[in-house]
């Protein structure tokens, strides 16, 4: 396992369904002000270069890349934004520390979904203009066909996954981070309104804003800077076949190879040993089984039946988002893995408060780009 | 090579090929709406224009006076330290002479959007509005200028509350 490059810093601010106090611009400067102070650096002298990961059109501005910089303390410096997963920028500011050609360099992503006025249309312009968007379905469909054609094949059920929305909620509520703690049953899941079928309302994590901020340091700077940096062990990720009319609907073949990658790297080889626990995506409550399915941290078609045995709990055998997830924190649109990787970091420092876990060593985090897409990153971290 | 072509084969498109569906071709109009919390900085901004204002903010640490406001200082990264109302008139920093509209139609009227460091703020700062009671060929860089409001009651917090900026001697 190589130990090359750490995070030193990590800041954190929203993750509230509304923050109307502030502009998005408040919210970065919030989240890097708390990084840099965990970090110990100085933005305008120390960290030579940054990331900020954002899409345009859940900006409402074009070419956003040129409205990062003043907020995060990197006007004049070398900033660059990533079009995709939180985990994606992530990952390209670990080549830039790994490549030696930077020292220390931050990274961004955040959400400001309440400001999305119409947000499923957002999602819609993501489908192909010519074979998909005339149909005018609500494009939540397409989890929906995918649900379906993973419950049937794996024989998973709709009250394995409504058993994954009921835990991720509850550990939000020890979660004083996350917007949407709360004790629900199976039956609430079941019941609770059809959005495409078989997937319902409650099925499906909640939006909410949010900034999150990284620094990360080669090993020396880290070392001289931090008193417990947190090593990254291993990073992968992948892109599917796009099509909705041939993409493979039971299993997320990208996760798989994206976390072949970052297995590689950390040199694991039995991931539901050598992993101690996992934040993955869940962006509907399927999608937490069959990631984890994908991401090796159970058979195929097995997921469903661990959550049913209350293995991923935070006191089970192989705790699965002890941070409520999106689920249980609200989607943060890209930042989500972002999310996911923080609460690895917390959990690996000791810091997670009433939700920790115990011995722990290394974790993993896994991040999806959300739908339509077949596009997921790989994180895994060790103290 | 095309000069010497005196007739091109073939036949041009006409906009009935396509209203006719002779082409085919698919459309799609995007429906992205947003709605931006001002927040703290721009939240004050606009409730002081609304006042007929121009409120900046200031920073002890690189003695900077800046509008718009914002609550930290890109330059030093520290929050800004308070707040300053700054003067309704300037100088033009930069303008230039706008002929075209959006679909790069001729305007009979040019629009002139310029730069307009704002008296109070610091060397350099100003903000972006357009200039008007005044002909092209008379603006000049260096130029003073002023607010010129809407009235109280038309006021509803936006950076058109003020209609433009004109000269004064």
């Amino acid at each position: 396992m190589p130990k090359e490059v750490a995070i030193i810093g990590v800041g954190y601010a929203g993750f509230r369904a509304l923050t109307p106090e502030v502009s998005y611009k408040e919210l970065m400067y919030e989240a890097a002000v708390k990084a840099y102070e965990d970090a110990g650096v100085d933005p305008r002298r120390d960290i030579e270069s940054f990331v900020t990961v954002a899409e345009d059109f859940t900006e409402g501005t074009s070419i956003f890349d040129e409205y990062v910089p003043d907020q995060l303390g990197a006007v004049l410096k070398p900033v660059h934004t990533i079009s995709g997963e939180g985990l994606h920028g992530f990952i390209a500011a670990y080549l830039q520390v790994l490549t030696g050609a930077m020292d220390i360099v931050a990274v961004e992503a955040h959400s400001k979904a309440s400001n999305i006025l119409t947000p499923d249309e957002i999602m819609a312009f993501a489908m192909d203009p010519v074979y998909n968007r005339p149909l005018r379905a609500n494009p939540h469909f397409i989890a929906g066909l995918e649900m379906n054609r993973y419950l049937c094949e794996t024989g998973t059920t709709r009250e394995q996954c409504a058993l994954v929305v009921a835990k991720n909620k509850h550990n939000a509520l020890y979660n004083p981070l996350a917007a949407y703690g709360a004790s629900i049953a199976v039956e609430d899941v079941l019941e609770s309104e059809m959005v495409s079928y078989p997937l319902s309302r409650l099925d499906m994590s909640p939006r909410a804003d949010g900034a999150i901020v990284m620094v990360l340091a080669a090993r020396e700077r880290a070392e001289e800077l931090s008193d417990i940096p947190i090593w990254i062990r291993g990073v992968g990720w992948c892109n599917d076949s796009f099509s909705l009319e041939n993409r493979d609907w039971t299993n997320a073949i990208y996760a798989a190879r994206a976390a072949e990658m970052a297995y590689r790297m950390a040199g694991i080889r039995t991931p539901w040993q050598e992993l101690d626990f996992a934040e993955i995506d869940d962006t509907f409550s399927y999608k937490e089984l069959q990631h984890m399915e994908a991401l090796r941290l159970c058979r195929p078609g097995e997921a469903g039946l661990l959550v049913e045995d209350g293995a991923t709990e935070i006191g089970g055998e192989f705790p699965v988002n002890p941070s409520g997830g999106s689920l249980g924190m609200g989607h943060l649109l890209d930042a989500s893995g972002l999310a996911r990787l923080l609460e690895v970091v917390l959990q690996l420092r000791g810091e997670a408060g009433q939700h920790q876990l115990s011995d722990v060593e290394t974790g993993l985090a896994f991040g999806w780009r959300g739908l339509p897409t077949t596009s997921g990153a790989a994180v895994i971290l060790s103290n | 090579m095309t000069a010497k072509i005196k007739e091109f084969p073939g036949v041009g498109l006409r906009e009935s090929d396509f209203t006719e569906r002779k082409v085919l071709f698919t459309e799609w109009k995007p429906d992205a709406r947003y709605a931006w919390d001002a927040g703290v900085a721009i939240g004050r901004y606009l409730a002081e224009l609304k006042e007929g204002r121009i409120i900046g903010v200031r920073c002890h640490h690189c003695r900077r006076t800046v509008v718009p406001p914002r609550i930290f200082c890109e330059w030093c990264f520290r929050p800004m330290d308070e707040w300053v109302y700054l003067e309704d008139h300037g100088v033009v920093n930069t303008f230039s002479i706008c002929y075209v509209q959006w679909d790069m139609e001729r305007l009979e009227e040019p629009l002139i959007p310029a730069v307009i460091e704002i008296a109070g703020a610091s060397k350099g700062v100003g903000i972006l509005h357009l200039l008007g009671e005044v002909d092209p060929r008379e603006v000049k860089i260096g130029m003073k200028v002023k607010a010129v409001w809407k009235p109280a009651a038309e006021r509803i917090g936006a950076i058109t509350d003020i209609r433009y900026f004109k000269p004064i001697n």
